[in-house]
């Protein structure tokens, strides 16, 4: 294969999602020889920010940076890099039907104490609390999960580490942490709080993403995830220019780095030589050779499509095909030719996160039809309006509305063809309940199903994290046994996607984690 | 150590279920002045044979004889003091579509079933037994020992740790990992790696949820259908069926295994109020207003009835109080016992088969069994309920007079507390004919043979038998409440804040079904605890 081969690189790293790029940023300040090759015309992944309508423009995906930690984007420089905030600690407001809404966190409309003395101060309680414990998971998420039931030391020593850690909590937390870490978060909401739309709209964040319902058990473990990858400093941040802009500061810092990153590469197949990854092949045809190729593609994509099954044995394969990766989550892009009105809220306090989740018995019940392959009824909702804060993603006096919906099921049983505008108009119809009039204010939409994700973004499934966030996914069996530890049965194919611990959502830790394995490795 | 006077004895029980005698033996048999104190004029708890249909007995709470441990039923000489236990073979579901897939304990027999739905499926099937019989090869050595407390650095607990340590890394990193897997999966996600076939699927689903308030497709329910096959494993016969005369046998037996050993049972004795004097268990007062005294007394009720309604809250600490109430206990099972003129009619299965000789369901898809949930989760009744019908008579004539039959219906989903009201006799009988319809559907003579049937809600179950909220397994079986969060955090080990009272019921490790585990269990830390106070 020396035929073919340009330059010879360290590391080729497939696909430029936020992942992808972070992994590169690492590995080219480790001094090696990245190459970063994304299909798409620029890089991202589903990271970008892109133009629905003639002048207006959304967050593909997620649309709000929460997860990635301070710690990351201090060691890539990302601000020197070009990326700012346009808002930063934006408040949570719980919508309610009758305009009596929420804000939790800083900010107007009506504190919660006002409202429920007793549940403001049990959330105090609670946000305390899920910050000691995201401070004492968050090592957990930083690292290369630790292998078990082998006699290697390294390995017993790194799991008492992380048990040491659990301790250090004192006993009181330990035992909670024990107690609701497997507990479905219907159950804690209820144990704390009383006020339906303070527990629909916590129990949101719970869900969110994944394929389950507030009743599921090991829903906690999700909210407690979400905690502990920004180690419990729950910032929520909008990029000026959108997560596209997240992106594009990446990519400075691993050009910077000196990674080398080309757009327009559509990686065919990884290439193989003597049972070790060898470099990857082309659509062009050309092939690029390197010691190690490290995918941030969803596993399925990569073991069973590029690489092929043939290089894997048949048991891992099966796991591989197994890997629940079906998303639930659809996105929803409205193009408004004025601000809609609100009521209850001043178009300063639109300046926020509105979460559409009245009760956790209203989510449940959107999350039954999913079961059945039917999109909600009633969706559950998380909207945020960036023109606000950035107006340059729309024309002059026009808006955005982006918004992200639960639940819509990767295989619709009617099939999504007939189907999408039927969703649209319940989403357009669950908003108008709280913003009447939106309908008329809209000039565009575009409606995003994990079938268009997947479509768009070459994620199999359409699931945000690849592979869905179940205790049964999650930890030393992510994606599964065997690639748990960033690298293969493959020897120098690595794993830096979300579909690697400690999985998506803008978060970067995958990236960063993988870069630090394949490093050690090498040393 | 035997105390003197007629009301001063070692040890009290409250409560003469099947985990209360259990306790009660394993006392007795070390020497103890033990005495079991039932509120009801008959004992057993749940596990009770009763006749209220003249010439019928029904098992009218548990039904079947699964889980009880082998080690205690050899121990207590249960056989020798008259239980029997008679495997039964078969199984079915029967389909919406006139169809049906049997059950055979016969492995083979059943593999050949399974091909008639999907040969994939019955190559899966050889995998999906080897792989559910390891799990519970692995499981079974726990059941019978006492949980650690994780927080602790006692040598005790922190040698338990270790133990289960050791017990996970025995498996090897691959067994380990699935292990870890099947123990957070949901029940649908498992099964769907295993086979594609709906009615298989539906058919093993089923003892994923008996009892609990999760349906297939919740997390957590994998592990759940091990209960299915936990007796299989013992090898010793009888480990699965029926006990000859009804469930009632089991705690007869019990019972008779206790009063040999020189234990007293009283029935028509309800404790009032468990007695504390400066944090330490001194005794109960009886309804009567008769005290009866002891150093140890042993709660067999679950811990809700135990701390809120029987122990005065000025002794215990209102934090503890605060997690009692917390404990989770929501009732999601009914029941109907029905006397039948005949062996009803079931066209879907071939005449003689034996499959109307065990565990009879007409769930045919995961999404009826996962709706019938969601029903449950909206306070009401499940229109198209799971149900488990069994006929026992069909193998233990004993129970109803000749050419009669006695028909055991296991109903999920039912709720303790109706969206649209309390329970009324007009609310209880429309769920009792939902489930007479559902099975009706699927024998056309089956009404015309009822002579009688008992229907009962978990608020019944809960008036009857005393089990909060009617939950079968005096708890659920959620990994909050399961190993060493069950009842309570830091409470796993059978102690509670009072010196001198323990619990020994089902809210207890390891959990409910007539396994005898939690009464063997606690009997072991009480003896222990005796042995290190002289």
């Amino acid at each position: 294969m020396s035929a073919a081969t340009r330059t010879r690189y360290d590391t080729i790293v497939v696909g430029g999602g936020h992942n992808g790029l972070v992994c590169a940023a690492y590995l080219a300040r480790g001094g090696r020889r990245v190459l970063v090759l994304e299909a798409a015309a620029r890089v991202g992944g589903a990271a970008v920010t892109r133009e629905f309508a003639p002048g207006f423009r959304a967050s593909a995906c997620a649309h709000l940076l929460h997860l990635m930690p301070a710690s990351l984007m201090r060691e890539l420089r990302l601000e020197q890099h070009g990326l700012k905030f346009a808002a930063e600690r934006l408040p949570t407001v719980a919508l309610a039907a009758d305009a009596r809404h929420v804000a939790l966190g800083p900010g107007a409309p009506a504190p919660l104490a006002q409202r429920a003395a007793a549940d403001a101060a049990a959330l105090a309680r609670w946000q305390r609390q899920i910050e000691r414990f995201a401070r004492a998971l968050h090592p957990v998420l930083t690292e290369t999960p630790p292998r078990l039931g082998t006699d290697s030391w390294r390995e017993a020593y790194a799991l008492l580490g992380v048990g040491w850690r659990l301790r250090r909590l004192g006993r009181a937390d330990l035992r909670e942490l024990l107690r609701i870490g497997g507990m479905p978060v219907y159950d804690l909401l209820q144990e704390r709080f009383s006020l339906p739309l303070l527990k629909g709209a916590l129990g949101l964040d719970a869900v969110l993403g994944t394929n389950y319902g507030p009743r599921s058990p090991g829903t906690v473990l999700s909210l407690l995830y979400r905690a502990a990858a920004s180690a419990g400093v729950d910032t929520l941040a909008l990029p000026t220019g959108g997560l596209g802009a997240l992106s594009e500061a990446l990519a400075r810092a691993a050009t910077a780095a000196g990674a080398e990153v080309r757009t327009g590469a559509v990686v065919e197949r990884i290439l193989v030589h003597e049972d070790h990854a060898a470099g990857v092949a082309l659509a062009s045809g050309e092939e690029v050779s390197a010691r190690s190729v490290v995918s941030s593609a969803d596993p399925k994509s990569t073991f069973l499509g590029l690489l092929g099954s043939e290089h894997l044995d048949a048991g891992f394969v099966r796991r591989v095909a197994q890997l629940r990766s079906r998303g639930l989550t659809a996105k929803l892009h409205l193009a408004l030719e004025h601000l809609p009105q609100f009521p209850g809220l001043s178009a300063a306090e639109l300046r926020a996160r509105l979460v559409v989740a009245p009760s956790p018995d209203y989510i449940e019940r959107a999350y039954n039809h999913a079961k059945y392959g039917e999109f909600s009824s009633e969706p559950a909702l998380e909207v945020t309006i960036p023109t606000l804060c950035d107006p340059a993603l729309a024309p002059p006096g026009r808006h955005v509305m982006s918004v992200i919906v639960q639940y819509a099921p990767y295989q619709l049983a009617a099939g999504w063809d007939g189907q999408r505008q039927a969703f649209t108009e319940r989403i357009i119809a669950t908003l108008e309940a709280y913003a009447p009039g939106l309908r008329a204010a809209i000039e565009a939409t575009e409606l995003l199903t994990p079938l268009d994700i997947e479509r768009e973004f070459r994620i199999t499934g359409g699931h945000w994290h690849h592979a869905e966030l179940a205790l049964d996914q999650l930890l030393m069996v992510r994606p599964v046994p065997g690639a748990a530890q960033y690298h293969t049965p493959v020897a120098g194919l690595y794993l830096c996607g979300a579909g690697a611990h400690p999985g998506g959502g803008v978060m970067g830790l995958a990236g960063r984690n993988a870069a630090r394995q394949l490093i050690r490795e090498a040393a | 150590m035997s105390a003197g006077g007629p009301n001063r004895y070692d040890a009290l029980v409250v409560g003469a279920g099947h985990n209360g005698l259990v306790n009660a033996c394993y006392l007795a048999r070390a020497g103890l002045k033990v005495l079991v104190l039932e509120r009801n004029p008959y004992i057993g708890g749940a596990a009770v044979s009763r006749r209220l249909y003249d010439g019928f007995t029904y098992s009218n709470c548990s039904y079947v004889c699964s889980l009880l441990r082998t080690e205690i039923i050899r121990a207590l000489e249960l056989p020798a003091h008259g239980l029997q236990i008679i495997p039964y073979e078969g199984g079915c579901t029967m389909m919406r579509d006139g169809g049906h897939l049997a059950l055979y304990d016969n492995h083979d027999a059943m593999r050949r079933e399974i091909a008639r739905h999907s040969r994939n499926d019955a190559e899966a099937y050889d995998r999906y037994v080897r792989d559910m019989l390891r799990h519970c090869r692995f499981i079974k050595p726990l059941l019978l020992r006492t949980p650690p407390d994780p927080t602790s650095f006692r040598p005790r607990d922190l040698k338990e740790l270790l133990f289960l340590g050791r017990h996970f890394h025995k498996l090897g990193e691959t067994r380990l990992y699935d292990t870890l897997r099947f123990f957070t999966m949901s029940c649908a996600d498992m099964l769907e790696e295993y086979f594609e076939s709906e009615i298989v699927k539906a058919h093993l689903a089923g003892s994923s949820i008996i009892g609990t308030a999760l349906g297939p497709r919740s997390p957590g329910s994998a592990y759940v259908l091990l209960h299915h096959y936990m007796g299989s494993i013992d090898g010793a016969v009888g480990a699965w069926g029926f006990a000859r005369g009804g469930m009632g046998a089991i705690t007869q037996a019990l019972a008779a295994s206790l009063q040999a050993s020189g234990g007293t049972v009283r029935a028509s004795a309800p404790v009032a109020e468990i007695r504390v004097r400066h944090g330490r268990a001194t005794g109960v007062v009886l309804e009567s207003g008769e005290e009866l005294t002891a150093p140890v007394v042993v709660s067999n009720l679950d811990v809700k009835r135990t701390f809120l309604k029987t122990v005065k809250p000025e002794h215990l600490p209102s934090e503890f109080l605060d997690e009692v109430r917390r404990f989770k206990i929501r009732g999601s099972s009914g029941k109907l016992n029905i006397a039948l003129d005949g062996l009803p009619h079931f066209p879907a299965i071939p005449q003689g088969s034996p499959a109307t000789r065990g565990d009879m369901h007409i769930t045919d898809t995961l999404e009826m069994v996962e709706r019938a949930y969601d029903d449950w989760k909206e306070g009401r009744w499940s229109r198209a309920p799971y149900v488990d019908m069994l006929i026992p008579t069909q193998i233990d004539p004993t129970m109803t007079p000749d050419g009669k039959h006695y028909m055991s219906v296991f109903v999920q989903y039912c709720p303790y507390r109706l969206a649209d009201g309390e329970w009324t006799a007009a609310r209880r009988q429309a769920f009792g004919d939902t489930v007479i319809d559902a099975i009706a559907r699927h024998s056309p003579d089956f009404k015309d043979l009822i002579l009688h049937a008992e229907i009962r809600t978990p608020w019944d179950i809960e008036n009857e038998v005393g089990l909060t909220e009617g939950n079968i397994f005096q708890g659920e079986l959620t990994f909050d409440q399961l190993l060493f969060n069950r009842p309570l955090p830091g409470y796993a080990q059978y102690r509670t804040p009072l010196r001198g009272m323990y619990l020994c019921g089902s809210s207890t490790h390891p959990g409910g079904g007539v396994m005898g585990a939690p009464g063997a269990n606690a009997a072991r830390t009480i003896l222990g605890d005796l042995r290190r106070v002289q």
